[in-house]
């Protein structure tokens, strides 16, 4: 017992925790909540909470300050206060509708392919056949693909206008190649983001579709329900949440893409994201008090869409 | 005649199946038939598919000419140390709340999934400027610290979800049969979170190793890892496809054989528990 009374002290410290001994609160009264118990367990909590209190604040703070600041690091530093003049500016400047649009149609895009098409895909991979685990190994995969990789596999070996397949493809048909990345940039991102993030969302809804009942799906059938009328009376409301996670959670990234665009058009034609013009206001142009002004305003927006994320998980907390 | 119908359906799942599972997987396969090309057996018209002379050229090339080595050595470094060290800061604290929860534990994890939300650019120049001011610009130690922070909400939750899972009573037990606390700590506690913690460190491996934004933009020379490796390609260099290829399949590798592995826990990890 006397080791365990010293835990707290240690913790003080704030030497790094170690795994072991941090087990012993959880041994020694786990169920009455001991006040030592108590104690112990909010020291061992303090590192991560302050950490991240840390990440979160410091950052923020620095973000809102010098939103309000007229602040050109290579073209006089910081010339003063503006108050809310950032924000209008940012938001009048001729680039700041089209990156809405750029992004809305992005984020939409991505998101009705891959949640259609994994509903889909969950469907067909939960049916009975032979070798279903090498499919899913196959259908998995792009997700473990770096960013800059599938973005420039992409890009020259299958949009590429001369030598890309896509272009082999094209001419075959007798039609002449698309230079995709020009002509077609939006629908080139989207191609290449779905492809990326439907792994995620089939992996997702097929777990979800694994946990439905099938003995009421084959008493529909012997009711004579159509295909159509059981996927739609009972397969998709069971898939609802499933559904719902997958658009909040690929909401959260897709608003935040990046690599995709740095790689593939650098903004250009049209795919320019608020993202995008964000990184550009700040790192390219280094117009700092612009660009965090419309930092604050992707923070404002991302947190609009977690909201509705955290309410789904934390009711699940309760169950 | 009931039996030859669900046979034939079941054929043609299959059918279905596969062509879509390789249809998706079809890229990931191009790019690593492509590496095993001749840059002209790259771009011949019509491309050639398996029937050409397998060469293993560009792999020795890329790794001379572009250093692929300290690439690979710092996405290594930058991916498992930001992993361990969220895991060594996040599993004290999942453990005491797994253990020793109280009535702010709900809203102490919803929080921590909340930073996670934040996005990277609206905190870029303040990142950005601290690096500077701290000397941790383009090195690996700034790095491991911004992904460990990044990943911690992830490493966390994870380790929630698996130590709720374990029951109280199996501890209660070996005390009654007089364990001490060493022996309950080394041979019950330990054993039964270590799936828990494997799954978790590789899961976080896996998203360090692809992380894209802090990886380009706080790196230049010398700290950058793979995806900055990549990403140099996109200038003209990226047009010898072959080597290309070869570059983008040595990046991929290890991380496609480790999520392979992990398929099971990236439902539970990356929805935070909301689908299982």
């Amino acid at each position: 017992m006397a080791t365990q009374h010293s835990q707290p002290a240690d913790r003080l410290t704030m030497a790094p925790p170690a795994p072991e001994p941090a087990s012993q609160p959880a041994a020694a009264d786990h169920q009455s909540g001991t006040k030592h118990a108590r104690t112990a367990a909010r020291l061992m909590m303090a590192p991560a909470v302050i950490l991240l209190l840390g990440w979160m604040l410091v950052p923020l703070t620095m973000t809102l300050y010098f939103s309000f600041k007229k602040f050109l690091p290579l073209r006089g530093g910081d010339l003063g206060w503006v108050g809310f003049d950032n924000y209008v500016r940012f938001v009048s400047s001729s680039a700041f509708w089209p990156s809405v649009q750029a992004t809305l149609v992005i984020v939409g895009g991505v998101l009705a392919i891959t949640v259609v098409l994994g509903v889909l895909l969950a469907i067909l991979l939960n049916q009975p056949m032979w070798g279903r685990g090498v499919v899913r190994i196959l259908v998995i995969a792009p997700f473990f693909v770096m960013p800059t990789v599938s973005a420039l596999v992409w890009k020259n070996m299958f949009m590429d206008p001369v030598n890309g397949l896509l272009a082999h493809v094209w001419r075959a048909f007798g039609a002449e190649p698309l230079v995709w990345l020009t002509e077609a940039s939006t629908q080139s991102i989207i191609l290449i983001v779905s492809w990326q993030w439907l792994p995620f969302a089939t992996l997702i809804l097929l777990t979800a579709i694994q946990s439905l009942d099938s003995e009421q799906l084959e008493a529909a059938e012997m009711d004579g329900a159509p295909p159509v009328k059981r996927f739609a009376y009972i397969t998709l409301p069971h898939l609802s949440r499933a559904i719902t996670v997958v658009v909040l959670i690929q909401t959260i990234f897709l608003l935040s893409i990046f690599a995709e665009i740095f790689v593939t058009t650098q903004g250009a034609f049209g795919t320019k994201t608020l993202t995008y013009l964000i990184f550009q206001r700040v790192l390219e142009s280094q117009n700092i008090g612009l660009g965090s002004a419309g930092g604050v305003y992707a923070i404002i927006l991302a947190n609009i869409v977690a909201i509705f994320l955290m309410r789904i998980v934390g009711k699940n907390l309760d169950a | 005649m009931a039996r030859a119908i669900t046979s034939q359906r079941k054929a043609l799942n299959t059918a279905l199946a596969w062509g879509v599972g390789l249809l998706i997987f079809f890229p990931i396969l191009w790019t690593i038939l492509t590496s095993f090309k001749t840059e002209a057996q790259a771009i011949s018209d019509p491309p050639v598919f398996l029937f050409f002379d397998w060469t293993l050229e560009n792999y020795s090339v890329v790794q001379e000419r572009s250093d692929y080595g300290r690439f690979l050595w710092n996405s290594i470094i930058i991916a498992g140390g930001s992993t361990i060290l969220g895991i060594i800061i996040a599993v004290p604290a999942a453990w005491s709340m797994a253990f020793v929860p109280s009535k702010r534990t709900k809203d102490i994890l919803l929080w921590m999934l909340s930073t996670k939300m934040l996005p990277a650019v609206g905190v870029l120049y303040p990142i950005y400027l601290l690096f500077i001011k701290l000397g941790l610009l383009d090195t690996k130690i700034g790095l491991v610290i911004v992904l460990m922070l990044i990943n911690l909400p992830i490493i966390v939750w994870m380790l929630y979800t698996y130590f709720k899972e374990i029951p109280g009573e199996i501890l209660e037990a070996a005390r009654m049969d007089g364990a001490t606390l060493r022996e309950e700590v080394l041979y019950i506690l330990t054993p039964m979170a270590i799936p828990g913690i494997a799954s978790t460190l590789l899961l976080n491996v896996i998203l360090a190793w692809n992380e894209a934004f802090w990886t380009l933009n706080l790196t230049a020379a010398t700290a950058a890892p793979l995806t900055a490796f990549i990403a140099s390609y996109s200038s003209p260099e990226g047009l010898f496809y072959a080597k290309l290829s070869a570059a983008s399949t040595m990046a991929i590798a290890p991380i496609l054989i480790l999520g392979w592995f992990s398929q099971k826990q990236l439902v539970s990890g990356l929805t935070f528990g909301a689908v299982k």
